[in-house]
């Protein structure tokens, strides 16, 4: 598969402290990839690396095949978790200054800050100072600097923080709209659930190894454990509640129903799921019968504990 | 436009169009000369009123010989007593009674003479009178012991030593202020520059840190750029400012002396009066514009600017180292000591040991050392430092400007990126690690 980035054995010390152990991670084209781990694991480091804020200690990072190089930073759309904007200055001043940085000739600049303030429904700001607008309308005017010079890559480090679910929606659909015009997308974040909705491809960094890497799809798939979610109506409940715990690993289960039936979680050591349903069929009516798909936060967990 | 040009232009423009800023560039200058006019103005209506002073001389011999000033005026008593004489002064509105006894000898008739006033008066007066009451008893001395007064005086010597150097070069004690004037306005700028310019370079460095945008610039540009820039347009913003406060310091003080004839520059040039006595005005003029003319200009002005940019370089990037290491304006204090120290340091060696003595040993240590060296060889040079003196400290000033820029950079790099920690010494030596 092409990648757009490949970093190789990456290490970085910071005195004694080893922020990041020989990761290395590919970044498919057009995907959106997360970089999965909780605070203080080495996402930021790794991030850091990218943008050559920070050089690795050993190993290799390329950008399109090619070692990273200064002007690659021109190609490169960086949101950092810690993030602001000179409070004194006036939002397109500031804008037209942060584009210009990164490389567009000013009338560029301004003409894709129109079109974008447009977009967003926030083009009377431009004559207003950051400290008159609300921390999510400045976080609106960081997401338009951050992607106004096209890159190829862009990286959000906890896009959501510090927005309202309207705005963090509205961002979310902007970065698959990107993704769509051709940018990939690196998308960290400790926050597990924003994972399984738009990422496609995933890396887990723990205490600064990593740990996991792949497709997120691939990966629920390793990590699927033949477990099922049934649900069953049926005469003689305490007899085939039974029955069923002599056979199987069975835990109870909830879910929403309008029948009076029996729910568990089935996991099987191995073999079909037709005779689990061949099973169930003889002794009741099958109501529900699922298999349990592991979310991004019990691959995690499983993860962590298994390294 | 390339990065660095970017900074430079953002810096320079957000500084000067501070609000802030603006008011101090336009009120200063203008605090500054109504104070020094006010002083002058109270000054001179304190000098305004002239005193009258009554004069009772029973030995007869000083008749005439005080004369008026504008400060004090002499009317003679005669024919009164003593006891007569104080009544009708303390009546009347003169200021005081000057008593001159009749004696058997002029020693012991200087020692009684006796001035009886409200108050104690102050020491212009009676140096006044001293100088009077001297003059005449002198020369009644030398009469009482047959000398001449007038061929004594024809025959002192006027001493004026002609300084000079090996090379040839003429000087004279004007000279020498002139080059202390010289000498110690450029140092005094380049302190004062290098204070005010120096925590504003902090400053916006921790701006830059607690809004959180640092990381958003140092992933489009070299952190080592922002920090030129930010140096560079806070300089260029700096001089701006001090091109207006010359500019309109010269145009206020020219306007308050035309309106209200208040001349803020009497002061000082009352003092430079006393310094050099002798001579009419029209001759030191000229005197001072010849000295003027042989101080070394190419050379002052060189090295001024080398020094100036190289002091001020050094310190500018170790105030943004740290800006850099802290989180607040308020944690900074444990870092400017070691900085202002040499600096304070610099200014006492240049004010104290360059006057007494612009080539002793100490004196040229300190212009060595790249620390100090800036202000205190700024205040050497007039006076004339060998060639080879000066390029050596030029050399040495920049290649410790190298190293603090390294070593500044370093910490600013790491620094910019630390949020919520609060740095120490041993903190930043590891980060030199980094």
């Amino acid at each position: 598969m092409d990648n757009l980035l490949e970093a190789n054995q990456v290490s970085k010390n910071y005195g004694d402290y080893r922020a990041l152990n020989n990761v290395s991670i590919q970044v498919p084209k057009g995907s959106i990839f997360g970089l999965l781990g909780p605070n203080g694991a080495g996402k930021t480091t790794f991030i850091r690396i990218i943008n050559q804020i920070t050089m690795p200690d050993t190993g290799t990072v390329t950008l399109d095949g090619e070692p990273l190089q200064p002007h690659h930073i021109q190609h490169i759309g960086y949101l950092p978790e810690e993030r602001g904007l000179y409070k004194s200055m006036k939002v397109g001043e500031q804008a037209l200054y942060l584009a210009q940085l990164k490389g567009l000739s000013q009338a560029e600049a301004k003409k894709r800050l129109k079109h974008w303030f447009e977009r967003l429904d926030i083009g009377d700001w431009w004559n207003k100072k950051i400290q008159e607008l609300s921390k999510g309308m400045a976080q609106k005017i960081q997401f338009v600097v951050t992607v106004l010079h096209q890159p190829k890559l862009l990286i959000f480090d906890e896009p959501f923080s510090g927005f309202d679910p309207i705005n963090a929606n509205l961002i979310k659909d902007e970065i698959l709209k990107l993704r769509e015009e051709g940018s990939t997308v690196i998308f960290s974040t400790h926050r597990m659930e924003s994972v399984e909705e738009i990422c496609d491809h995933i890396a887990l960094i723990h205490e600064s190894n990593k740990i996991l890497d792949g497709k997120l799809i691939d990966i629920k798939r390793e990590f699927r454990s033949n477990t099922y979610e049934v649900g069953l109506v049926t005469e003689n409940k305490e007899l085939v509640a039974k029955e069923l715990k002599e056979r199987f690993e069975v835990a109870p289960a909830t879910f929403k129903t309008i029948n009076d039936e029996l729910q568990y979680t089935i996991k099987m050591a191995n073999g079909n799921p037709n005779d689990l349903l061949g099973y169930l069929a003889q002794q009741g009516r099958v109501t529900h019968f699922v298999e349990v798909i592991p979310s991004a936060n019990d691959i995690f967990i499983q993860a962590v504990q298994n390294h | 436009m390339n990065h660095l040009s970017l900074i430079i232009k953002r810096e320079y423009l957000t500084k000067v169009k501070n609000k802030a800023f603006i008011i101090m560039t336009f009120l200063s200058p203008l605090i500054m000369v109504a104070l020094i006019s006010l002083v002058a103005y109270l000054s001179q209506l304190n000098n305004d009123k002239v005193r009258t002073i009554s004069v009772l001389d029973e030995s007869g011999l000083f008749l005439y010989q005080f004369e008026d000033n504008d400060d004090l005026k002499f009317e003679t008593l005669s024919a009164i007593t003593l006891e007569e004489a104080k009544n009708n002064v303390q009546e009347s509105d003169v200021y005081g009674l000057l008593y001159i006894p009749n004696s058997q000898s002029i020693d012991s008739l200087a020692q009684s003479i006796t001035f009886f006033s409200e108050d104690s008066p102050s020491l212009i007066v009676i140096n006044d009178i001293e100088r009077a009451v001297r003059r005449k008893a002198n020369s009644l001395k030398l009469e009482e012991n047959g000398l001449d007064a007038e061929q004594i005086e024809g025959l002192r010597v006027s001493v004026q030593t002609q300084l000079e150097t090996f090379d040839g070069q003429e000087t004279s004690e004007i000279g020498s202020l002139l080059k202390l004037i010289f000498g110690g306005i450029s140092g005094y700028l380049l302190f004062m520059f290098i204070i005010i310019y120096g925590n504003m370079i902090m400053r916006s460095v921790i701006e830059e840190k607690t809004s959180r945008i640092i990381e958003v610039i140092i992933s489009s540009v070299k952190p080592i750029k922002l920090l030129l820039g930010k140096i560079i347009g806070t300089s260029l913003a700096g001089v701006t400012q001090f091109m207006v406060w010359v500019v309109l310091l010269s145009v206020l003080s020219l306007v308050v002396t035309l309106i209200f004839g208040i001349d803020p520059g009497a002061m000082q040039a009352d003092q430079m009066q006393a310094l050099t006595e002798a001579g009419g005005s029209e001759a030191k003029v000229y005197e001072i514009y010849a000295e003027f003319q042989k101080l070394p200009m190419t050379n002052l002005v060189i090295m001024f600017l080398l020094f100036f940019i190289g002091g001020y370089l050094l310190y500018a990037s170790l105030y943004a180292a740290i800006g850099a290491a802290v989180d607040s304006e308020t944690d900074t204090q444990q870092f400017l000591l070691p900085i202002l120290v040499p600096l304070i340091l610099a200014v006492y060696v240049g004010a104290f040991t360059v006057i007494e003595d612009p080539h002793g040993t100490v004196s040229q240590v300190f212009s060595f050392i790249p620390f100090t060296s800036p202000v205190v060889m700024l205040m050497r040079i007039p006076f004339g430092v060998p060639i080879w003196q000066q390029i050596l400290s030029v050399v040495i000033l920049f290649a410790t400007f190298m190293g603090t820029v390294w070593f500044a950079s370093k910490i600013y790099r790491v620094g910019i990126l630390m949020y919520g920690k609060k740095a120490s010494y041993k903190e930043i030596i590891k980060w030199l690690k980094y």
